[in-house]
């Protein structure tokens, strides 16, 4: 699966738009993904990302270009060729 | 677990809307955006036909957004708007610069003309040069005074009738909540109009006041608008952030909470016995103030005569501007600095 970071978000993983992430189980959820990110992408200022077991509050997170808010939030799940896109909406307008 | 879009019913669920909590699919949700900004538009009758309206841009995802939607509705509803977009730029590198090069790219894309106007023209400070000397505090009391009167200037320059600026419902709640921490009543008691400044010459008004910026943000997203988005190095400490922060939270758990914050905003009803200020003009640049000089003013002063705290800290017994009322309120602003600073501008409004 490929991860995007999007809205400024990109500064803390190396300035890296686009990661791709192999998976060891055919289906992980949100929230392993997030442990993932935790251990093995996020360079700096985790508190910018993440807050407790879930993304800091003002980061968007889409799969496949769908809501996580649809598919179980940390719950969701996230299969093989999946994209996940995490956009952050906290910064001047 | 996919889903038919609760609007039309037939396509996929895309998003959920945090103002409704409905979860529609991408076309319903565009559509669904762009009416509820007319309705705003309409309702509050924040446009006449035929106006010259300055789109108030940084590039950012409000202000692009806004531009967007607005020459899209103003073509679709037949606003009869003659619409420009109105750009700032403080000087701050590596942050304004490259917000520029977003709006310059915005004026192609959506075929509005775009006017410029910086913080070193009109005041002979670059917010980079006024943060090496006032050091990194307040620097948002600072950028967020010039830059107000600058947009007012440069409206006025460019003859526009009316302002719009991409101030969203989470900005609104925002405001709201700091003005309550402060105590701020007058502020209070204003921050919450969609429209200010009707009996003045320019006018400003927000039709997002009541568009969640999640929205903006998806809508940004799935029409791939360009837009720049990095946090202004200088604002990781400003107090807004905590606020900001709550907001976010509070959003989280519950998001009908923003809008509810702007109606108990709305509906504030201010005692009869709290002080209000009166509103009167700088003595200096004539721009509005409630004080003998604007804030702008005072800022100004102090950067120039080296005396950084100047309009920052508190001064005793009533608000006054003490230390520069012994300034002549014809002069200019003309000072050698302490610091080898020689910055002349007279400010005239």
């Amino acid at each position: 699966m490929w991860a995007h970071s999007r809205g400024g978000l990109e500064l803390l993983f190396g300035s890296v738009k686009c990661h791709e992430v192999d998976l060891d189980s055919n289906e992980i959820t949100v929230e392993k993904l997030l442990v993932w990110i935790r251990e093995n992408l996020l360079k700096e200022r985790q508190e910018m990302f993440l807050k407790g077991k879930s993304v800091r509050p003002g980061v968007l997170v889409l799969i496949n270009d769908y809501d996580w808010e649809l598919m179980g939030h940390l719950e969701a799940p996230i299969k093989d060729k999946d994209s996940v896109v995490f956009i952050s909406t906290l910064h001047g307008g | 677990m996919v889903r038919q879009c609760e609007h039309c019913g037939e396509r996929r669920q895309a998003l959920r809307r945090p103002k409704t909590g409905h979860k529609v699919c991408r076309e319903c949700f565009f559509q669904l955006l762009e009416d509820e900004v007319h309705e705003t538009i309409t309702q509050n009758q924040l446009f006449k036909k035929g106006e010259r309206v300055a789109i108030a841009a940084s590039g950012g995802k409000d202000s692009t957004v806004l531009a967007h939607i607005l020459s899209e509705l103003n073509t679709r509803h037949d606003y009869g708007l003659d619409l420009f977009l109105l750009s700032i730029d403080e000087g701050i590198s590596g942050y304004r610069d490259d917000s520029l090069e977003t709006v310059k790219r915005n004026e192609v894309q959506y075929g509005i003309p775009l006017k410029v106007l910086s913080y070193k023209e009109l005041y002979g400070w670059t917010m980079d040069e006024i943060v090496k000397e006032i050091g990194r505090k307040n620097n948002c009391t600072f950028c967020g005074v010039f830059r107000r009167q600058a947009l007012d200037r440069g409206a006025a320059l460019m003859k526009a009738d009316k302002m719009a600026t991409g101030h969203n419902a989470d900005d609104m709640a925002e405001t709201i909540l700091l003005n309550l921490l402060r105590g701020d009543i007058a502020r209070l008691s204003r921050c919450t109009a969609i429209m200010t400044g009707e009996e003045g010459a320019l006018p400003r008004c927000k039709p997002f006041k009541y568009t969640y910026e999640k929205e903006i943000v998806m809508y940004a997203y799935f029409k791939k608008l360009d837009y720049f988005s990095t946090e202004c190095i200088y604002s990781p400490n400003a107090y807004r952030g905590y606020a900001r922060d709550f907001i976010k939270d509070l959003e989280a758990i519950r998001p009908r909470a923003i809008v509810d914050i702007i109606k108990s905003g709305e509906d504030f009803r201010i005692s009869s016995t709290a002080r209000m200020p009166v509103q009167g003009v700088c003595s200096r640049c004539g721009y509005i103030s409630s004080q003998k000089l604007c804030k702008a003013c005072v800022l100004l002063d102090g950067l120039n005569r080296g005396l950084p705290r100047l309009g920052i800290s508190r001064t005793r017994g009533i608000k006054s501007t003490k230390g520069v009322a012994d300034i002549d309120e014809k002069s200019t602003v003309a000072e050698a600095g302490g610091n080898g600073f020689s910055k002349k501008l007279s400010l005239e409004f």
